[in-house]
Protein backbone atom coordinates (compact mmCIF):
# COMPACT_ATOMS: atom_id res chain seq x y z
CA UNK A 1 0.00 0.00 0.00
CA UNK A 2 2.28 2.76 -1.16
CA UNK A 3 1.34 6.37 -1.50
CA UNK A 4 3.17 6.80 -4.79
CA UNK A 5 1.38 7.91 -7.92
CA UNK A 6 0.24 5.10 -10.16
CA UNK A 7 2.48 4.51 -13.12
CA UNK A 8 0.29 4.77 -16.25
CA UNK A 9 1.65 1.77 -18.14
CA UNK A 10 1.51 -0.41 -15.06
CA UNK A 11 -1.99 0.81 -14.29
CA UNK A 12 -3.29 -0.24 -17.73
CA UNK A 13 -1.73 -3.71 -17.36
CA UNK A 14 -3.25 -3.99 -13.91
CA UNK A 15 -6.74 -3.37 -15.29
CA UNK A 16 -6.30 -5.87 -18.15
CA UNK A 17 -7.83 -8.91 -16.39
CA UNK A 18 -10.77 -6.79 -15.35
CA UNK A 19 -11.30 -5.43 -18.88
CA UNK A 20 -11.31 -8.97 -20.26
CA UNK A 21 -13.85 -9.89 -17.59
CA UNK A 22 -15.92 -6.83 -18.44
CA UNK A 23 -15.89 -7.64 -22.17
CA UNK A 24 -17.01 -11.21 -21.54
CA UNK A 25 -19.76 -9.81 -19.33
CA UNK A 26 -20.97 -7.43 -22.05
CA UNK A 27 -20.91 -10.12 -24.75
CA UNK A 28 -22.72 -12.53 -22.45
CA UNK A 29 -25.41 -9.95 -21.96
CA UNK A 30 -26.04 -9.49 -25.69
CA UNK A 31 -25.69 -13.15 -26.64
CA UNK A 32 -27.68 -14.34 -23.69
CA UNK A 33 -24.92 -16.65 -22.47
CA UNK A 34 -26.33 -17.60 -19.06
CA UNK A 35 -23.14 -18.53 -17.17
CA UNK A 36 -21.59 -15.23 -18.19
CA UNK A 37 -24.55 -13.12 -17.10
CA UNK A 38 -24.88 -15.11 -13.86
CA UNK A 39 -21.22 -14.59 -12.98
CA UNK A 40 -21.43 -10.96 -13.91
CA UNK A 41 -24.50 -10.16 -11.86
CA UNK A 42 -22.88 -11.92 -8.92
CA UNK A 43 -19.79 -9.79 -9.38
CA UNK A 44 -21.97 -6.69 -9.35
CA UNK A 45 -23.59 -7.88 -6.14
CA UNK A 46 -20.19 -8.33 -4.45
CA UNK A 47 -18.59 -5.17 -5.65
CA UNK A 48 -21.42 -2.63 -5.69
CA UNK A 49 -21.47 -1.65 -2.05
CA UNK A 50 -17.75 -2.22 -1.61
CA UNK A 51 -16.85 0.25 -4.33
CA UNK A 52 -18.61 2.97 -2.36
CA UNK A 53 -17.14 1.91 0.92
CA UNK A 54 -13.48 1.24 0.00
CA UNK A 55 -12.62 4.81 -1.06
CA UNK A 56 -14.01 6.03 2.27
CA UNK A 57 -11.77 3.68 4.26
CA UNK A 58 -8.76 4.78 2.24
CA UNK A 59 -9.67 8.40 2.88
CA UNK A 60 -9.78 7.58 6.59
CA UNK A 61 -6.33 5.99 6.32
CA UNK A 62 -5.07 9.11 4.53
CA UNK A 63 -6.49 11.31 7.28
CA UNK A 64 -4.89 9.19 10.00
CA UNK A 65 -1.66 9.59 8.08
CA UNK A 66 -1.75 13.39 8.21
CA UNK A 67 -3.18 13.81 11.72
CA UNK A 68 -1.23 11.38 13.85
CA UNK A 69 2.26 12.50 14.84
CA UNK A 70 4.16 9.24 14.41
CA UNK A 71 7.50 10.84 15.19
CA UNK A 72 6.25 11.85 18.64
CA UNK A 73 5.25 8.25 19.36
CA UNK A 74 8.54 6.99 17.90
CA UNK A 75 10.44 9.19 20.37
CA UNK A 76 8.52 7.79 23.31
CA UNK A 77 9.30 4.22 22.35
CA UNK A 78 12.63 3.15 23.62
CA UNK A 79 14.47 1.52 26.44
CA UNK A 80 11.45 1.37 28.74
CA UNK A 81 10.96 -2.35 29.26
CA UNK A 82 8.05 -2.22 31.66
CA UNK A 83 4.32 -1.94 31.19
CA UNK A 84 4.58 1.58 29.83
CA UNK A 85 7.02 0.40 27.19
CA UNK A 86 4.61 -2.34 26.17
CA UNK A 87 1.85 0.22 25.86
CA UNK A 88 3.90 2.52 23.66
CA UNK A 89 5.05 -0.22 21.29
CA UNK A 90 1.39 -1.23 20.94
CA UNK A 91 0.38 2.33 20.10
CA UNK A 92 3.25 2.57 17.62
CA UNK A 93 2.22 -0.68 15.95
CA UNK A 94 -1.38 0.45 15.56
CA UNK A 95 -0.44 3.51 13.54
CA UNK A 96 1.18 1.79 10.59
CA UNK A 97 -0.09 -0.22 7.66
CA UNK A 98 1.51 -2.99 5.68
CA UNK A 99 2.36 -6.67 5.82
CA UNK A 100 3.92 -8.19 8.92
CA UNK A 101 7.35 -8.57 7.34
CA UNK A 102 7.48 -4.79 6.96
CA UNK A 103 7.54 -4.64 10.77
CA UNK A 104 10.56 -6.94 11.17
CA UNK A 105 13.18 -4.20 10.71
CA UNK A 106 11.28 -1.91 13.06
CA UNK A 107 11.17 -4.67 15.69
CA UNK A 108 14.92 -5.17 15.35
CA UNK A 109 15.43 -1.43 15.72
CA UNK A 110 13.32 -1.43 18.90
CA UNK A 111 15.57 -4.15 20.30
CA UNK A 112 18.67 -2.14 19.45
CA UNK A 113 17.15 0.88 21.16
CA UNK A 114 16.88 -1.20 24.31
CA UNK A 115 13.35 -2.61 24.30
CA UNK A 116 12.95 -5.92 26.09
CA UNK A 117 12.45 -9.15 24.14
CA UNK A 118 8.93 -9.23 25.52
CA UNK A 119 8.04 -5.79 24.21
CA UNK A 120 9.60 -6.45 20.81
CA UNK A 121 7.28 -9.40 20.32
CA UNK A 122 4.33 -7.51 21.76
CA UNK A 123 5.05 -4.92 19.08
CA UNK A 124 4.98 -7.61 16.37
CA UNK A 125 1.74 -9.02 17.79
CA UNK A 126 0.09 -5.62 17.91
CA UNK A 127 1.30 -4.86 14.38
CA UNK A 128 -0.10 -8.11 13.04
CA UNK A 129 -3.48 -7.80 14.71
CA UNK A 130 -4.31 -4.21 15.66
CA UNK A 131 -3.17 -1.88 12.86
CA UNK A 132 -5.82 0.83 12.64
CA UNK A 133 -6.01 0.80 8.82
CA UNK A 134 -6.55 -2.97 8.82
CA UNK A 135 -9.11 -2.83 11.63
CA UNK A 136 -10.99 -0.20 9.60
CA UNK A 137 -11.34 -2.66 6.73
CA UNK A 138 -12.34 -5.34 9.19
CA UNK A 139 -15.12 -3.30 10.80
CA UNK A 140 -16.48 -2.37 7.39
CA UNK A 141 -16.46 -5.83 5.87
CA UNK A 142 -16.93 -8.19 8.83
CA UNK A 143 -18.94 -5.96 11.13
CA UNK A 144 -18.18 -4.26 14.43
CA UNK A 145 -19.06 -7.33 16.48
CA UNK A 146 -16.59 -9.57 14.67
CA UNK A 147 -13.85 -6.97 14.91
CA UNK A 148 -14.36 -6.14 18.59
CA UNK A 149 -14.48 -9.80 19.61
CA UNK A 150 -11.32 -10.54 17.67
CA UNK A 151 -9.50 -7.59 19.24
CA UNK A 152 -10.63 -8.51 22.76
CA UNK A 153 -9.37 -12.08 22.37
CA UNK A 154 -6.21 -11.27 20.42
CA UNK A 155 -4.82 -8.65 22.80
CA UNK A 156 -4.18 -11.01 25.76
CA UNK A 157 -2.94 -13.66 23.32
CA UNK A 158 -0.15 -11.56 21.86
CA UNK A 159 0.83 -10.16 25.25
CA UNK A 160 1.11 -13.78 26.43
CA UNK A 161 3.18 -14.62 23.35
CA UNK A 162 5.55 -11.75 24.20
CA UNK A 163 5.93 -12.98 27.78
CA UNK A 164 6.45 -16.58 26.65
CA UNK A 165 9.01 -15.57 24.03
CA UNK A 166 11.07 -13.79 26.69
CA UNK A 167 10.72 -16.71 29.11
CA UNK A 168 11.83 -19.28 26.54
CA UNK A 169 14.50 -17.30 24.71
CA UNK A 170 15.79 -15.52 27.81
CA UNK A 171 15.93 -11.75 28.30
CA UNK A 172 19.45 -11.61 26.87
CA UNK A 173 18.60 -13.44 23.64
CA UNK A 174 20.60 -11.97 20.83
CA UNK A 175 18.72 -11.33 17.63
CA UNK A 176 20.81 -11.77 14.54
CA UNK A 177 22.02 -8.72 12.79
CA UNK A 178 20.95 -8.39 9.21
CA UNK A 179 23.76 -8.29 6.68
CA UNK A 180 23.47 -4.83 5.27
CA UNK B 1 -20.77 -0.81 6.20
CA UNK B 2 -23.40 1.93 6.33
CA UNK B 3 -22.89 2.93 9.95
CA UNK B 4 -19.15 2.94 9.56
CA UNK B 5 -19.40 4.97 6.33
CA UNK B 6 -21.40 7.64 8.13
CA UNK B 7 -18.80 7.71 10.91
CA UNK B 8 -15.98 8.19 8.38
CA UNK B 9 -17.91 10.97 6.64
CA UNK B 10 -18.37 12.67 10.02
CA UNK B 11 -14.62 12.36 10.66
CA UNK B 12 -13.84 13.86 7.26
CA UNK B 13 -16.19 16.75 8.05
CA UNK B 14 -14.56 17.30 11.44
CA UNK B 15 -11.13 17.21 9.86
CA UNK B 16 -12.20 19.74 7.22
CA UNK B 17 -13.41 22.10 9.92
CA UNK B 18 -10.17 21.75 11.84
CA UNK B 19 -7.72 22.12 8.98
CA UNK B 20 -8.84 22.34 5.38
CA UNK B 21 -5.38 22.08 3.81
CA UNK B 22 -4.23 19.14 5.86
CA UNK B 23 -7.48 17.29 5.24
CA UNK B 24 -7.08 17.77 1.50
CA UNK B 25 -3.57 16.28 1.64
CA UNK B 26 -4.87 13.30 3.60
CA UNK B 27 -7.83 12.70 1.30
CA UNK B 28 -5.60 12.83 -1.78
CA UNK B 29 -3.22 10.35 -0.18
CA UNK B 30 -6.11 8.04 0.54
CA UNK B 31 -7.54 8.29 -2.96
CA UNK B 32 -4.13 7.59 -4.51
CA UNK B 33 -3.84 4.45 -2.39
CA UNK B 34 -7.34 3.45 -3.45
CA UNK B 35 -6.59 3.93 -7.15
CA UNK B 36 -3.40 1.89 -6.73
CA UNK B 37 -5.23 -1.11 -5.31
CA UNK B 38 -8.39 -0.83 -7.43
CA UNK B 39 -7.22 -3.06 -10.34
CA UNK B 40 -6.06 -5.76 -7.95
CA UNK B 41 -9.32 -5.54 -6.03
CA UNK B 42 -11.48 -5.80 -9.16
CA UNK B 43 -9.47 -8.76 -10.44
CA UNK B 44 -9.77 -10.66 -7.16
CA UNK B 45 -13.50 -10.03 -6.92
CA UNK B 46 -13.99 -11.11 -10.55
CA UNK B 47 -12.11 -14.33 -9.79
CA UNK B 48 -14.27 -14.83 -6.70
CA UNK B 49 -17.42 -14.42 -8.80
CA UNK B 50 -16.18 -17.01 -11.31
CA UNK B 51 -15.11 -19.38 -8.55
CA UNK B 52 -18.43 -19.13 -6.74
CA UNK B 53 -20.34 -19.80 -9.95
CA UNK B 54 -18.63 -23.18 -10.33
CA UNK B 55 -18.60 -24.08 -6.63
CA UNK B 56 -22.20 -24.07 -5.42
CA UNK B 57 -23.19 -22.53 -2.10
CA UNK B 58 -24.27 -25.93 -0.76
CA UNK B 59 -20.76 -27.33 -1.27
CA UNK B 60 -19.21 -24.34 0.49
CA UNK B 61 -21.63 -24.72 3.39
CA UNK B 62 -20.90 -28.39 3.63
CA UNK B 63 -17.11 -28.01 3.76
CA UNK B 64 -16.66 -24.65 5.47
CA UNK B 65 -20.01 -24.01 7.13
CA UNK B 66 -21.27 -24.48 10.68
CA UNK B 67 -21.39 -28.25 10.41
CA UNK B 68 -18.07 -28.68 8.61
CA UNK B 69 -16.23 -29.51 11.83
CA UNK B 70 -12.48 -29.86 12.20
CA UNK B 71 -11.89 -30.24 8.47
CA UNK B 72 -13.06 -26.72 7.63
CA UNK B 73 -11.07 -25.34 10.55
CA UNK B 74 -7.87 -26.98 9.33
CA UNK B 75 -8.43 -25.70 5.79
CA UNK B 76 -8.90 -22.15 7.12
CA UNK B 77 -5.83 -22.31 9.36
CA UNK B 78 -3.69 -23.89 6.62
CA UNK B 79 -4.55 -21.35 3.93
CA UNK B 80 -4.22 -18.46 6.40
CA UNK B 81 -0.79 -19.58 7.61
CA UNK B 82 0.66 -20.03 4.14
CA UNK B 83 -0.78 -17.20 2.07
CA UNK B 84 0.18 -13.55 2.06
CA UNK B 85 -2.85 -11.40 1.38
CA UNK B 86 -3.31 -7.71 2.11
CA UNK B 87 -6.35 -6.72 4.17
CA UNK B 88 -8.12 -4.99 1.29
CA UNK B 89 -8.21 -8.35 -0.53
CA UNK B 90 -8.73 -10.72 2.42
CA UNK B 91 -11.63 -8.87 4.05
CA UNK B 92 -13.83 -8.44 0.96
CA UNK B 93 -13.35 -12.15 0.16
CA UNK B 94 -14.27 -13.09 3.72
CA UNK B 95 -17.32 -10.82 3.60
CA UNK B 96 -18.50 -12.64 0.47
CA UNK B 97 -17.77 -16.04 2.02
CA UNK B 98 -19.65 -15.07 5.18
CA UNK B 99 -22.74 -14.40 3.04
CA UNK B 100 -22.25 -17.79 1.38
CA UNK B 101 -22.50 -19.51 4.74
CA UNK B 102 -18.88 -20.03 5.76
CA UNK B 103 -18.82 -20.28 9.55
CA UNK B 104 -17.41 -17.59 11.85
CA UNK B 105 -14.83 -19.99 13.30
CA UNK B 106 -13.41 -20.82 9.89
CA UNK B 107 -13.28 -17.16 8.86
CA UNK B 108 -11.74 -16.19 12.20
CA UNK B 109 -9.03 -18.83 12.06
CA UNK B 110 -8.25 -17.93 8.45
CA UNK B 111 -7.99 -14.21 9.22
CA UNK B 112 -6.00 -14.53 12.46
CA UNK B 113 -3.48 -16.98 11.01
CA UNK B 114 -3.22 -14.77 7.93
CA UNK B 115 -2.27 -11.86 10.17
CA UNK B 116 -0.05 -13.57 12.73
CA UNK B 117 1.50 -16.62 11.07
CA UNK B 118 3.77 -16.41 8.04
CA UNK B 119 5.23 -19.67 6.79
CA UNK B 120 6.42 -18.14 3.52
CA UNK B 121 8.21 -15.31 5.30
CA UNK B 122 9.90 -17.64 7.82
CA UNK B 123 13.31 -17.44 6.12
CA UNK B 124 13.10 -13.65 6.13
CA UNK B 125 11.95 -13.56 9.74
CA UNK B 126 14.84 -15.87 10.73
CA UNK B 127 17.28 -13.40 9.24
CA UNK B 128 15.99 -10.71 11.54
CA UNK B 129 15.38 -12.55 14.79
CA UNK B 130 17.22 -15.85 14.45
CA UNK B 131 15.73 -19.20 13.45
CA UNK B 132 14.78 -20.21 16.97
CA UNK B 133 12.85 -17.03 17.68
CA UNK B 134 11.16 -17.03 14.26
CA UNK B 135 10.01 -20.64 14.57
CA UNK B 136 8.86 -20.09 18.13
CA UNK B 137 6.92 -16.93 17.30
CA UNK B 138 5.12 -18.64 14.43
CA UNK B 139 4.31 -21.70 16.50
CA UNK B 140 2.99 -19.67 19.43
CA UNK B 141 1.07 -17.42 17.03
CA UNK B 142 -0.54 -20.44 15.37
CA UNK B 143 -1.66 -21.77 18.76
CA UNK B 144 -2.82 -18.28 19.73
CA UNK B 145 -4.76 -17.85 16.49
CA UNK B 146 -6.52 -21.18 17.01
CA UNK B 147 -7.50 -20.15 20.56
CA UNK B 148 -8.80 -16.77 19.34
CA UNK B 149 -10.84 -18.40 16.57
CA UNK B 150 -12.37 -21.00 18.89
CA UNK B 151 -13.29 -18.31 21.43
CA UNK B 152 -14.89 -16.28 18.64
CA UNK B 153 -16.82 -19.26 17.39
CA UNK B 154 -18.24 -19.85 20.86
CA UNK B 155 -18.96 -16.23 21.78
CA UNK B 156 -20.15 -14.81 18.43
CA UNK B 157 -23.65 -16.20 18.94
CA UNK B 158 -23.91 -14.78 22.45
CA UNK B 159 -23.92 -11.16 21.45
Amino acid sequence: MSGSKPDNKKAVIGYLPFFVFLLIGIFSHFWGWTPGTAIFSRFGEFVGEMLLFLPLVFMLIGLIDVWIPREAVMKRVGADSGFKGALWVTVLAMLFAGPLYAAFPVALMLRKKGSSIRNVFIYLGAFSAMKIPMVSFEIGFMGLKFSLLRLVFTLPVFVAIGILMEKILGPQYEMKKVAS
Amino acid sequence: MTGFSILILAMIAASLLADRKRTWVGLRKGMTMFLNILPQFLTVMALAAVFLYFVPESAIREHLGDRAGVQGFIVGAGIGSVTLLPGFVAYPICAVLMKQGVSIVVLAVFLTTLMMVGIITLPLESKFFGTKAALLRNLLSLIGAIIVALLMGVSYEWF
